[in-house]
Order: C-alpha cells, then sequence, then structure tokens
C-alpha cells in the first residue's frame, strides 16, 4: 500500500497506517496475548499487522457474545432488521475503504473486489428483510389431535463460533455471519488467517450500526489456535466451520461434540455472490413447540 | 390405598400374543441368524420370565442389513410418493388392527402399565405412519425446495422407554422421504421391532427396505460407523449421543439426536392446583419416570409449597403399583436391572446428600425390577438429582419465589429437551415460555405428544426434531 | 386437616362477612383448567372394575340411588309405586339393598313417606320453586317448610342461578342460609347449583365453595331438567371441593350428580371418582347419592348377570 501511495502524492506526506485491533464486546482491544502476525497482499507485499488472538482472546470473546446474547435474541425481529439494514448502510459509505481492503487481501481488480463489496452490502439487506419472515417460514401452528394450542417457532441457538471462509475475506465472512446474527444468535467469528483486515475493519463499521457490542467479536489469528478452544468451550452453543479445511474440521467436530455443539460443516461454495437460501438462518435455529389447552367445547358444556 | 372399594384384578388377556421362543435378525426381508450365530434372551421386567431368544447382529450381521438396504434404496426412492405412501397407510392400518397385540407384547418386554401402551403408545404409533404417509407425496411442498432428495440409508438405534414409538418416530419419516432403514432396537425390548418387521411383511413393504437388527451398544456402535450409512439417527442417553456425534464426525453423514433432559415443571401461585397436580404426577411417573423429556424437577413456588406437596402426596398415595397387564396399575416395572440400580444409586445419593426422601405406602412385587414413587424435598440445584437424569420414577422437589428465579433455575441445566408452567396467568405464561430454554414447553399441561409437533432438545439434549413437517428435515438432502 | 376443626370453620366465617370478601374469597379460589379436568375424569373413567369390586360397586351404588319422579304427571299411585321400588328393588332377590331415597315434589312427600315407611328409605323433597328457582323468597322459604313438615328428610333446593351469574353471591348464600334454616334440625339440605346453566367449571367451584359456606349439607349438580346435567369432570370437581373442604374446616359434606346417569358403566365410573378424588369416607350414601330414575334398573339387571352369569333383561326388572 505505502508505495504505490507515495507515488501518487505530490508531495512528501507520510500516510497514516492504521493498528487493526480485534473486536470484542464492542470494544477494540489488542490480543490479550500481546502478539501480532504480519499480513501480507496476494503478492506477499506488508500491509499491516493483525492482532495473533489466544485461546483467553476467544474466552473473552465468548464471555462477551454471552453477555449480549440475551438482549439481541430478546429485541424485536423488526428492530434486528433495522439494524441489519443500518449496517448495510453504513457499508455503503464506506465502500472504497473495503474495496481497496479487498482488492489488497484478495489479489482482485478493483472492479472485482467492488462486485464483492457490493455483494456483501446487499446481503446485509438481504439478511435484514429475512429478520421478521424466518419464524413464519419455519414456523407455525400444528394441528394436534386434541384440545391443545400448539405452536413451533424457531429461536436462535445461542453463541455461535464462526470459521469464517479462508478465501472470501469480505463477502464470504458476511454471508456466514449475518444469518447468525439476523435470527438473535451472538457470534464470534474467526477471521480468515490470511487475509483478516476486511474483516477486522468491519467491526468498525459494525460498531457504528446500533448493533449491540458482543452481538459480533472478531478475532483475527490462527485458524486452528483460536477455533479449537472455541469447539471445545463449554459455553458456545454451536460453531459454522465454513473456513476449516478437511482435517481441523474433524477436529472440531469431535471437540464440538463434548456439549453437543450444532455443527454447520464445511461444504463447498463455488460462488458466495450467489443468492443464499435459509439453511444458514435454519443450521443455527432451535423450534420450540409449546402446547396449551384450549378449553374446547366438549358434551360437557363446561369446557370453560 | 387400602379402601373399601378394592379393584378386583383386571388382567388383559396374554393370549392376545403369541410370541416365538426364538426371532431372528430381519435383514432383506428375511428373518436370519446372526453370523456368528450369538443369541441373548429378552425378558419380561416384571417377573424376570425369560420371553424370547434372540439374534445378536454383529458386525457382519450390519454390513449385511446395509447391503440389503443399498440394493433396496434404488427402487424405493425412485418409487412415486404416491406409492410409498400406500405402503406407510398400510402399515399404519395394519398396526391398529394389530394394536391390542403389540400393546400386549409391549407390556410385557418393557414394564410398562397396559394403560399406558393400550391408550398413548400404541395410538402413537398408528397417528405416525398415517401422518408421515401422508407427506411422501407432498415433500415438494415441505419448504425444503422443489423436489427434495433422501439421503440414502438411515441408520437408527433407538431406546427401550418407548420401543415402538420410538421405531415409529424413525422409520415413518425416513420412509416417507424414500430412505432405507435399518434399525436396532434396545437390547431390553427388541420384540415389537421384530412384530413390526411380520407387518412390514404383511404390508408387501419391499425387501430390504426395513431391516431389523437386535443387539447391543456394539451393534448400534457398528451401525453409526458403516462407511455406507448415510443418515444416523439416535435416541437414548447424552453420553452415547455425543460418542456418536465423535464417531461421524467429518463424515457426511447427518445426524440427528434425542438425548437425555432434566425437564423443570414450574408451578405458580395460581396455578389450577389440582390439574397442576395430575400434570406433575403424569410428568414423573408416566412410564415409571423412564421418559427423556420427564417433569423430573419440580419448581413450586415456595409460598405454596405446603399445599402444593400435601396435595401431590395425597394424589401419589393412590397410585396403584403392580403386574403391568392389570388394566388398573399405574405405576409398571421397571425396564431392567441395570436401569432399577441406576435409579437406587441415584436416590441413596440424594438421601445422602441431605434430600428428605418420601414415598406412598406401596407393595412392592417380590420378583422382577420395581421402584416405588419417589418423592424429595428439600433439594436444591447443588444436589445430583437436581442435576442428573435419573430416568426413573423420582421427583425432586425445588422451590423459588419470583418468575425470574424459576426460570433461572429452570435452564440451570446442560439439558433443554421440556418444560411445564402452570399458572391461570396467560402472559406469565407466554413470557416464561419465551425465556425458557427447552425444546418443548408445556402449559397447564404435561407429557402431550402428536405426530404433528415437533420433538426435539437445546442444548445436550440432542439436535434435530422429531415429528411434523420439521421432521422431514433429518431426513432430506438439505 | 387441620388439628382445630372449629377454628378453621371460624375463619372461614369472615369470608361471609360482606358482599366484597366472600368475592374476593370465591374469586381467589384457585382456577380450574377445563382440558386437564376432563383428562383426568376421562382417566379415572378407564379403571376396569370386575367381580368381586363390581359387585361391591353395583349393591354400593343401588344404596346411593335416588330414586325420583319429578314429572308433572305425577300421581300418588305412581309415588307408591317408587317407593315401593325404592324399598325393595328386585322382588326376586331379597338381598339386594334398599336406595337411598325416593325423590319428589313437595305435595307428594306425605304420599312418599307412607310408601317407604319403616324402611329406612329416605324421602327427598326438591323445594324452592324447583327447577327454575325464580320465586320470591318468601314463596320458596314456604316451599321448603312445606315440604318439611310433611316429613321431608332431606331437601333438594336449587340456587339462584341468575343472582350467581349477575355476580350476587350474597343473595345466593343469603338464600340457602335461609333455606338451611328452614329445614331445621330434621332435614338434611342438598344444594342444586344446575352446573349446565353456571357454565364454567370455574364457577361451578365457586358454587361448590358458596354452597358449602352456607351450610349445605350437600352440593349436587343439576335438576336434570336441563341440557346438561351431571358429568364425570363436574362431579370429579364438586369431589375435590368437599375434600378441600373438609382438609380446611373439618366439615364433610356429600356430593350429589344428578340427571343423566343410566348405566351401571356410569356409575361405576362415578364411584371411581369418589374412591380416588374423595376417598372411601364418602363411599356411603350418607355423602354419596346418585339422582336417578332408569339407572336402577340397569343396575339391577348387571347385579342379576353377575348372580346368575346370564344377560339379564327389561322383562326381570320392574317397570314403575
Amino acid at each position: 500500500m505505502s508505495e504505490k501511495t507515495e507515488k501518487t502524492e505530490r508531495f512528501d506526506r507520510l500516510s497514516v497506517f492504521k493498528t487493526y485491533k480485534l473486536y470484542v464486546g464492542g470494544k477494540f482491544p489488542r490480543s490479550e496475548s500481546g502478539r501480532v502476525y504480519e499480513v501480507t497482499d496476494s503478492k506477499g507485499n506488508w500491509l499491516a499487522n493483525a492482532p495473533l488472538s489466544s485461546r483467553k482472546d476467544a474466552r473473552d470473546a465468548v464471555v462477551a457474545a454471552r453477555k449480549a446474547f440475551g438482549g439481541w435474541s430478546g429485541a424485536t425481529a423488526y428492530n434486528r432488521g433495522q439494524i441489519l439494514y443500518r449496517i448495510a448502510e453504513m457499508l455503503e459509505g464506506r465502500r472504497e475503504q473495503y474495496v481497496r481492503e479487498v482488492a489488497d487481501a484478495e489479489g482482485l481488480s478493483k472492479s472485482k473486489a467492488a462486485a464483492q463489496v457490493d455483494a456483501a452490502i446487499d446481503r446485509w439487506v438481504w439478511y435484514a428483510g429475512w429478520t421478521d419472515k424466518i419464524a413464519q417460514v419455519v414456523g407455525g401452528g400444528n394441528p394436534v389431535a386434541g384440545p391443545y394450542f400448539n405452536l413451533s417457532s424457531p429461536e436462535p441457538t445461542g453463541v455461535v463460533a464462526v470459521v469464517a471462509p479462508q478465501d472470501s475475506s469480505f463477502l464470504g465472512l458476511i454471508s456466514v455471519v449475518a444469518p447468525v446474527i439476523a435470527t438473535g444468535n451472538t457470534a464470534i467469528v474467526v477471521a480468515s488467517e490470511k487475509s483478516p483486515l476486511p474483516a477486522l475493519s468491519l467491526g468498525e463499521v459494525l460498531a457504528t450500526s446500533d448493533l449491540p457490542g458482543g452481538v459480533v467479536n472478531v478475532l483475527s489469528g490462527r485458524t486452528a489456535e483460536i477455533a479449537t478452544p472455541l469447539a471445545a468451550h463449554q459455553d458456545v452453543n454451536a460453531i459454522d466451520l465454513a473456513g476449516a479445511d478437511e482435517v481441523l474440521a474433524k477436529e472440531l467436530e469431535i471437540a464440538a461434540a463434548d456439549n453437543l455443539k450444532r455443527v454447520l460443516r464445511p461444504q463447498p461454495v463455488d460462488d458466495w455472490a450467489a443468492t443464499p437460501g435459509i439453511d444458514r438462518m435454519t443450521a443455527f435455529l432451535e423450534t420450540k413447540t409449546v402446547w396449551h389447552p384450549t378449553g374446547s367445547l366438549g358434551a360437557s358444556g363446561s369446557s370453560y | 390405598m387400602a379402601s373399601a372399594f378394592e379393584y378386583a384384578p383386571a388382567p388383559e388377556s396374554r393370549g392376545n400374543v403369541d410370541i416365538a421362543p426364538s426371532y431372528g435378525l430381519f435383514i432383506d426381508g428375511e428373518f436370519t441368524e446372526a453370523a456368528d450365530g450369538k443369541v441373548f434372551k429378552t425378558v419380561s421386567p416384571s417377573t424376570e420370565e425369560v420371553l424370547s431368544e434372540i439374534a445378536q447382529a454383529g458386525e457382519a450381521d450390519v454390513d449385511r442389513a446395509v447391503k440389503a438396504a443399498r440394493k433396496a434404496f434404488e427402487k424405493w426412492s425412485a418409487l412415486p410418493g404416491s406409492e410409498r405412501a400406500k405402503y406407510l397407510f398400510r402399515i399404519a392400518r395394519i398396526i391398529q388392527e394389530r394394536s391390542r397385540e403389540l400393546a400386549v407384547l409391549e407390556t410385557l418386554d418393557n414394564g410398562k402399565p397396559i394403560k399406558e401402551t393400550r391408550d398413548a403408545d400404541l395410538p402413537l404409533v398408528a397417528a405416525h405412519f398415517f401422518y408421515y404417509a401422508g407427506w411422501a407425496d407432498k415433500l415438494g411442498h415441505a419448504g425444503f425446495g422443489p423436489d427434495p432428495k433422501p439421503l440414502g440409508i438411515a441408520g437408527q438405534v433407538i431406546p427401550w422407554n418407548f420401543p415402538l414409538l420410538m421405531l415409529a418416530w424413525k422409520i415413518a419419516p425416513a420412509l416417507a422421504t424414500g430412505n432405507t432403514v435399518v434399525l436396532k432396537p434396545a437390547e431390553t425390548t427388541p420384540l415389537s421391532a421384530l412384530f413390526f418387521a411380520d407387518i412390514c411383511r404383511q404390508a408387501g413393504l419391499p425387501k430390504g427396505v426395513v431391516n431389523i437388527l437386535p443387539g447391543y451398544g456394539d451393534t448400534g456402535a457398528a451401525l453409526v460407523a458403516h462407511p455406507d450409512v448415510n443418515k444416523v439417527a439416535f435416541t437414548g442417553s447424552t453420553a452415547v449421543g455425543k460418542e456418536i456425534a465423535r464417531t461421524v464426525a467429518g463424515s457426511r453423514k447427518k445426524l440427528t439426536l434425542e438425548l437425555g433432559g432434566k425437564g423443570a415443571n414450574i408451578v405458580f401461585d395460581d396455578a389450577p392446583i389440582d390439574q397442576a397436580v395430575e400434570g406433575i404426577v403424569n410428568g414423573i411417573f408416566f412410564n415409571q419416570g423412564q421418559v427423556c423429556c420427564a417433569g423430573s424437577r419440580l419448581l413450586v413456588q415456595e409460598s405454596i409449597q405446603d399445599e402444593l406437596l400435601e396435595s401431590l402426596k395425597r394424589r401419589l398415595s393412590t397410585l396403584r403399583l403392580g403386574d403391568p397387564l392389570d388394566k388398573n396399575t399405574d405405576i409398571g416395572a421397571i425396564n431392567s436391572e441395570e436401569q432399577l440400580s441406576r435409579i437406587t444409586t441415584l436416590v441413596e445419593q440424594g438421601e445422602a446428600e441431605g434430600a428428605e426422601r418420601w414415598s406412598p405406602a406401596c407393595d412392592i412385587p417380590s420378583a422382577g425390577y420395581w421402584f416405588a414413587p419417589t418423592l424429595f424435598t428439600n433439594v436444591t440445584q447443588a444436589h445430583r438429582i437436581a442435576r442428573d437424569e435419573i430416568f426413573g420414577p423420582v421427583l425432586s422437589v425445588l422451590t423459588f419465589r419470583t418468575p425470574d428465579e424459576a426460570v433461572a433455575k429452570a435452564n440451570n441445566t446442560p439439558y433443554g429437551l421440556s418444560a411445564g408452567i402452570w399458572t391461570e396467568k396467560g402472559s406469565r405464561i407466554l413470557a416464561v415460555a419465551n425465556k425458557l430454554r427447552a425444546g418443548v414447553v408445556w402449559s397447564n399441561t404435561f407429557n402431550k405428544f402428536d405426530p404433528t409437533s415437533p420433538f426435539g432438545g437445546y442444548k445436550e439434549s440432542g439436535f434435530g426434531r422429531e415429528g411434523g413437517r420439521h421432521g422431514l428435515e433429518a431426513y432430506l438432502d438439505v | 386437616m387441620p388439628t382445630n376443626a372449629s377454628a378453621a370453620a371460624h375463619a372461614l366465617t369472615d369470608v361471609t362477612a360482606s358482599d366484597s370478601t366472600l368475592r374476593r374469597f370465591l374469586h381467589g379460589l384457585p382456577g380450574v383448567d377445563a382440558v386437564g379436568l376432563e383428562g383426568r375424569a376421562a382417566s379415572l373413567g378407564t379403571r376396569s372394575i370386575k367381580t368381586t369390586a363390581k359387585a361391591y360397586a353395583i349393591d354400593l351404588a343401588i344404596s346411593m340411588v335416588d330414586l325420583t319422579t319429578l314429572e308433572g304427571a305425577d300421581t300418588p299411585g305412581k309415588v307408591r309405586a317408587l317407593g315401593a321400588k325404592a324399598v325393595h328393588p328386585d322382588p326376586t332377590d331379597r338381598t339386594t339393598p334398599a336406595t337411598a331415597a325416593v325423590c319428589v315434589y313437595p305435595d307428594m312427600v306425605a304420599t312418599a313417606k307412607e310408601a317407604v315407611a319403616g324402611s329406612g328409605v329416605k324421602v327427598a323433597s326438591v323445594a324452592t320453586a324447583f327447577p327454575a328457582g325464580r320465586a320470591a323468597l318468601g314463596v320458596k322459604l314456604a316451599d321448603v317448610r312445606d315440604a318439611v313438615s310433611a316429613g321431608a328428610d332431606e331437601v333438594d333446593m336449587v340456587i339462584d342461578r341468575g343472582a350467581f351469574l349477575a355476580g350476587n353471591y350474597m343473595k345466593v348464600y343469603d338464600e340457602i342460609v335461609a333455606v338451611k334454616e328452614a329445614c331445621g334440625t330434621s332435614a338434611r339440605l342438598k344444594v342444586i347449583f344446575e352446573t349446565g346453566e353456571l357454565s364454567t367449571y370455574d364457577n361451578i367451584r365457586r358454587a361448590s365453595w358458596l354452597g358449602m359456606l352456607a351450610g349445605a349439607d350437600f352440593i349436587k349438580t343439576s335438576t336434570g331438567k336441563v341440557a346438561v346435567n351431571a358429568t364425570p369432570a363436574n362431579t370429579l370437581l364438586m369431589l375435590e371441593a368437599v375434600r378441600d373442604f373438609r382438609a380446611q374446616t373439618g366439615i364433610q359434606v356429600g356430593v350429589k350428580p344428578a340427571g343423566g346417569i343410566r348405566t351401571t358403566k356410569d356409575a361405576i365410573k362415578f364411584l371411581v371418582l369418589v374412591n380416588e378424588t374423595a376417598g372411601e369416607d364418602w363411599l356411603d350414601n350418607h355423602w354419596f347419592r346418585f339422582g336417578a330414575s332408569s339407572l336402577l334398573n340397569d343396575l339391577l339387571m348387571q347385579r342379576q348377570k353377575l348372580a346368575t352369569g346370564r344377560y339379564s333383561g327389561p322383562d326381570y326388572v320392574t317397570v314403575d
């Protein structure tokens, strides 16, 4: 970045680098470990130092996500939709920044990177619209054979660890995070190991979009190092293995069995820009079924 | 209860059912011996009488059954849904026709009262097949895309507490969606599954579509691990469920688990008390408490504790424990010696930890496995009997002061299968139901089941739903 | 049961101190979940009562029948026939117990008394402008005094359902108290709620407590003159009420389902409800009655079947 930028400057002003930090509980801490690692572009040029998160950062993120769960899952679906749409608005305003970061991270041309960012913004809009519809699509009344009112409704699973895709650092990331939080879950996101910068920058948008702190927590570092304690964590309810390779995915799935996390296995994705279905939402929804007597008018005449 | 009105014995006739001295495995439409010739005995838990000798499936048999299921899958999945539906309707009808026979059989093999097998298990079994029969040709309308496909071979492992009902919950949706099945019934209750094999024969179900492999845990483990199984469905303990989750990790096998629970039954001070007492009794003494969704923790508002406990104890004194075939029996036998010893151990632990134990006076038969209905008071969340699933007729009574405290205590468990709420205040029901982390919430009722109603847990009670439209997902490639 | 029953009863007298205390008390009773109540009644209905238990139940049921005729066309002849049948329900088998009572209109009490004289069978009379109860209090009380002076052992009054449904509980209470007083010490008072008109189970529970607080010796479901009469569920609810009332006050009150109970099978289901709800203290015709007419013949036919092993027929029991 620096070299190219300097050339285009008319006078010899030194640019200001951004210190990339984690996004946990609505704050921007450095890694508890004090470690960073070098992030380079696709050609190997240095872009920034990113925090190298430790298992303690993962633990702190789980605490933050758990703390945020009650409020976020208890917010009205309409309110969640408003906030998700607000995220799209905020991203739109900072579109150029993300285009640059995605282009650097993924070695894309500006126009291809722009297409990715546009699709990512539109993805927030898509999920913003889902928040107050998914319950009607996947829930409903059940006609039980008896004098009972019986209703099934989807509820968020809880705290979800998301291993973000390694290749698609922004669109892929948003495609796996948005469906998790749209339905009221809170998330701990393990950013793409090689290209974490767009994910870390996303925190800046989330922090200014009325999204309560802790709903999304972003960690960067070695995927296996962060994901392993998350998969084993007893206060994490589910894990999305999108960005885990075959070996790691199996290890994580085994660890996840300890408290029977819901596991979304990695699936090949040809094109993150394709319209998603509802599977990524339903993967992290529980179905709650509530029964209540109706007091039907029986033969006794006194059925109230 | 000693009364002037003593109910004379009213046993259901055993002549309704003809149990053969031995049964084979049911593979590819035929009854066959185990490859290694192993057998085991199944006993009636109320008398310890040996009912029959059963072939015990080993790894080679699992392989044979999976091959048969694979062979059958091609044609079965290609059948028009309307044809598959008709097979399932046939099965449902035959179950209805033979329901008394099956009820007696289930009572003999399981130890549960005939009142329950006759009035709950069997009607629900038939209803489940009827319900999923209707789905077979309507899958495109189920919300899983226009033409959802089956997964292939479903390996299913079921428990002993509702042997035939759990079979129905597994097999009906699997067949409706076009999968073929290898099912392992529990080692203490294999008979109704083997009778079901005969029903498949009567219904003309193509060979290999349903295969039944009696056996122990190792049989189930071999089935779950078999590389050609595409779907694993398990109902049973949380410990085994975790083991299975580890086994299938890294594979493409779709997994659903229906595991343990420690359901809270919350009674507020404005509850309809008499119905709440019935709900508490039904919640923990139905099927001797051997129910994953049992209301094994009674959370009672402190202000009505004395009144409620008095009513509850009076009601427990009317429970009739004894011969499961007697139509007036409320409490039957515990399913096995092993289960009885587990219950006994946990109850002794409860006493040792200082909880107060109470049981109504009742005569325990000399033979068989029995446990008197038991109530523990002075229990806190710190007691093991408030945390561990006992899976027996044992109720732990805890108190709470406010709705918030009730919710916090109800949710304070790694399980999340069921919960009950008793109050006459509608808004409180909805508010509390909303906050409970449990898959099934019964308000002003308990232990109600229906094929249209999805059932399954949160947290360590497992994942996936059985029943209703939701139950299809477990067997579709979506 | 409280150790000091009279103190508990005294505590409840505060309840009837005023209209508002009475209302608060009745509305403070636990609610009734209809589906749960009916489910419990249905589940007790699946008890299988066979052989010796059935024989016991049939004789007990016969002894609990209030053999009833409440027709505009009642004549002395009809009432005498009824009385004779009450005393000897089965002329072919003198071991058959007598019924508990005959139940007639007040003007037939004297005739009925003669018909059952010396048998121990009681004479019950409906009163208080039965069945509607729509008359002035003075008329109702005159009706009661008439019956009592003619020798009625028991008075079956109807409550003012209009007042009850209008929320005027004190009026209903006062009327029961007045009728109880008119009954004096010689006649036991049965209070009929006409549960079919009260319509909700919550109302039936409230009416039960209201009746018991006012001094009812029996609480009774219905007149037999409306569409819905005794049901297992409303009787179960009333059995819970008498059970709870005794636990609180030490005072035992009887229960009488009336109307619609026609078969032995039905009657036995009600006895199971009594046995497993109020308990065996109520398994006695001093505490439980069936208001019925055709039920008796079915009980007798079933009794004959048990004795002979053959199914009986209507020609082998008497018409009345």
